[in-house]
């Protein structure tokens, strides 16, 4: 049994690692690689929030201050290596940024970490405030409206190794996420990521045993800030600029909010969140102008029936397919898509058209919207996407119905055959 | 002196305004455990209600109109989204409203647009409440409505007059802010429904077993503490400014309300509410820097002293982070807030 588990595990992180190598060959345009770089900074960034949020409960506001401090020292650090003389090669730049991050964390986390719940949220909310309102007061350090900027590449590098191109500089982020999700992933199994996981059920219990939460809590957040750190320092040498708003509550807002869409109760729950990040905010914005809107409503949605995640959801089939019953839901989850993709259809088209009133009125009445002439002027449209959204709504529930009651069959299947193979 | 009277009374009309939000959170959070990230967004949503029902029937029925609406669109909420992930335990629940706050900052300018709107208090508002008169020789005096110019203006150089109004939209804040105090007051304590809240407050199974429908009690407080931010909304909106941002920037500050007035306590959020509103209305009144302290004191600065930001930073500047540093000095000093009853 566990030399399969092991075996398993090792085809997990090698298929990992590969898919991390080979992406910038297939995605090998400007924007691909923009894009590569960027969720691998994300990944590291929201796994490091979810040692807070997922594996500790412990729900912050401010996780930006960690990451974008980290950002701001990390650039600090290459511009004095560049024009100072100071002697940390480029590469390690980042470790500067993780441990601003640490450090940040220790004198922060003294304060944020003596309580739990919903206090804590309240007080990471508030130092985020406070780190960006100072980011606006101090103009030596965090560069004002401008920002910081700095300059990456290295004259004659170690074998032909500038950080010029971006490929490079992908590579460079490949590593240090690989190395960072490994080690993430031994922190959960290690005793302390054992106790954050009791701490965050069962506080009073872990007191009763003898641990000190408080201490379980500020030891976690400690390993958290380094990490996003790591994350931050990493961006500062992706951009070559980092201005205020990387230490913002919009940005530690976007951690939260993609964290627990991607799944916080499983480890690789993040890096789903992390991937969704980066294409919600680098093409999803282009796509459309109401984006904000529809994340706001998936999230909302989320939180009301799938509190796991993406994660969950992907997991729960899993064990259904496990246990050879997936077949019989194909049907089900046909006619969701279908009358999903009705309902989406007319929402979005509302959506947008009231959007186009809103903001490109001078463009003129009509605008294309997935393949339609979508008019604002003519009361037709509106009632048209109206009914599609209605008519599609109501399907959507006749479906949604049956396949609440066959899963339920499912499930308690499932339960039920568990149980007579513990039995025998 | 008349300086001091006035950015007072200034401060304490914020303070006011901000206590308007936070009994309401106060209010939800003690009872639900809930603590609701949209409610900024609801005062956000009362400016803009308001703003729409003033256009057509002008700002008295607005400031009626408008809370009733948003504390009936926080009760739908109430009950058809927060009340089923209550199962999922209160991380989820504050989840969902920080969910709301951004779907409502969309929505919101989505119907009304991305820039501030032309939302003006009521012309018999318009002017000051009265006006101080500080006269070298006479001393202070005080004259209701506005002072006529001539008073103002003095024609001996050897004479000094100061006129120092204060806007009726503030004293109209602050009149507000109190009769609703007083009648949250009276219908927490006096009224047959403010004991069952009360009682659903600490024993929600005893008073379920008694008969009463607890999950309705919730709804109805939750419409009601939307509706107080709604009500502050359109007073804060009119007399401010009525802008997508008004909720991203009042919010942080009714948590820290929240936080140093002591979770759950509704007397604690008073306190704490006009401390803050006091506090950063004189904070931003002064321009005093430490460089202007150490120039008052006799003291030389080097060159490179003289130059330095931290030195050289004013009071007024420093202004908006004096809010989340009393929080942080009162996590450190007293974990519990001012009035607080429990660590947790």
């Amino acid at each position: 049994m566990a030399s399969s588990f092991n075996r398993s595990r090792w085809i997990v992180w090698t298929a990992f690692a590969l898919v991390m190598v080979v992406a910038p060959k297939v995605f090998n345009s400007g924007l691909g690689l923009t894009v590569l770089s960027q969720m691998g900074i994300a990944i590291i960034a929201c796994l490091s929030y979810n040692i807070l949020f997922g594996q500790g409960g412990m729900l912050s506001f401010g996780h930006a201050v960690y990451t974008g401090l980290g950002s701001f020292l990390a650039i600090h650090a290459l511009n004095a290596a560049t024009h100072g003389g100071l002697p940390l090669p480029v590469a390690l730049v980042p470790l500067a940024g993780g441990l601003a991050g640490l450090g940040f964390a220790v004198l922060f986390g003294y304060v944020t970490t003596r309580k739990a719940g919903t206090t804590f949220a309240m007080i990471t909310l508030g130092l985020g405030e406070l780190v960006f309102a100072m980011s606006l007061m101090v103009p030596e350090f965090f560069g004002g409206e401008g920002g910081v900027s700095g300059n990456r590449m290295v004259r004659d590098g170690l074998w032909g190794i500038t950080f010029g191109p971006q490929v490079q500089v992908y590579y460079l982020i490949a590593i240090y996420t690989f190395v960072c999700v490994a080690a993430m992933y031994a922190f959960t199994r290690t005793p302390l990521g054992g106790m954050l996981n009791a701490v965050r059920d069962n506080p009073e219990r872990v007191e009763f045993v003898g641990y000190d939460t408080q201490r379980v809590r500020y030891l976690a957040f400690i390993i958290s800030g380094f990490f996003a750190g790591i994350a931050g320092g990493l961006a500062a040498l992706n951009f070559e600029i980092v201005t205020a708003e990387v230490v913002g509550a919009a940005r530690s807002g976007g951690y939260l909010l993609f964290t627990f869409l991607g799944g916080a109760t499983f480890f690789f729950g993040p890096i789903l969140g992390a991937v969704l990040m980066v294409l919600a905010l680098v093409l999803f914005s282009e796509f459309t102008q109401a984006w904000l809107l529809y994340l706001g409503l998936i999230f909302l949605l989320m939180v009301m029936f799938a509190p796991g995640g993406i994660a969950s959801l992907i997991m729960m089939n899993v064990r259904v397919a496990m246990f050879g019953r997936l077949r019989e839901l194909l049907l089900s989850y046909l006619g969701l898509a279908a009358t999903t993709a009705l309902m989406f259809a007319g929402g979005t088209s509302i959506i947008e058209m009231v959007y186009h009133l809103q903001l490109n009125q001078s463009e003129g009445p009509v605008f294309a919207y997935l393949g339609m002439n979508l008019d604002v002027s003519k009361p037709v449209h509106w009632l048209l996407a109206a009914l599609l959204l209605a008519v599609g709504a109501g399907l959507f529930e006749w479906v949604r119905r049956g396949f609440v009651h066959h899963w339920g069959l499912i499930q308690a299947a499932i339960e039920a055959d568990i149980r007579r193979r513990e039995a025998a | 002196m008349e300086f001091f009277v006035i950015s007072m009374l200034n401060g304490l009309s914020y303070g006011l305004l901000l206590f308007m939000l936070s009994s309401g959170l106060t209010l939800i959070f003690s009872m639900m455990g809930v603590l609701n990230f949209a409610h900024a967004s609801f005062y956000m949503l009362g400016a803009y209600v308001g703003f729409t029902i003033a256009s057509f029937t002008g700002f008295w029925w607005a400031l009626v109109l408008a809370p009733l609406v948003v504390g009936a669109l926080g009760a739908l909420f109430e009950r058809y989204c927060l009340r089923r992930v209550h199962k999922f335990g209160h991380v989820a629940e504050l989840l969902l409203t920080f969910g709301l706050a951004y779907v409502v900052l969309e929505l919101v300018q989505l119907v009304w647009g991305r820039i501030a709107l032309e939302f003006k208090p009521p012309e018999s508002l318009s002017g000051p409440l009265f006006t101080l008169i500080n006269r070298t020789g006479d001393g202070l005096s005080m004259m209701m409505g506005a002072a006529p110019k001539e008073l103002c203006r003095s024609a001996d150089a050897a004479i000094r007059v100061v006129c120092s109004p204060f806007p009726a939209t503030r004293g109209f804040m602050m009149l507000v802010a109190l009769v609703m105090l007083f009648s949250v007051w009276l219908l927490l304590t006096r009224t047959r429904i403010g004991l069952v809240i009360q009682a659903a407050l600490t024993h929600p199974h005893m008073v379920e077993a008694l008969g009463h429908n607890v999950p309705r009690v919730f709804m109805l407080v939750f419409g009601a503490g939307t509706a107080l931010a709604g009500l502050a909304g359109v007073i804060g909106g009119s007399i401010f400014l009525t802008e997508p941002a008004m909720a991203a920037t009042v919010g942080p500050i009714i948590f820290v309300v929240v936080v140093v007035g002591g979770m759950g306590s509704l007397s604690g959020a008073f306190l704490a509410s006009v401390l803050i509103g006091v506090l950063q209305t004189f904070a931003i009144a002064f321009d005093y820097s430490l460089a202007t302290l150490a120039g008052q004191l006799g003291l030389s600065l080097s060159q490179g002293l003289r130059d330095n930001t931290y030195i050289n930073m004013t009071l007024s500047q420093v202004a908006p982070i004096l809010p989340f540093l009393l929080l942080v000095l009162m996590l450190i000093f007293r974990p519990r807030g001012l009035l607080g009853t429990r660590e947790g």
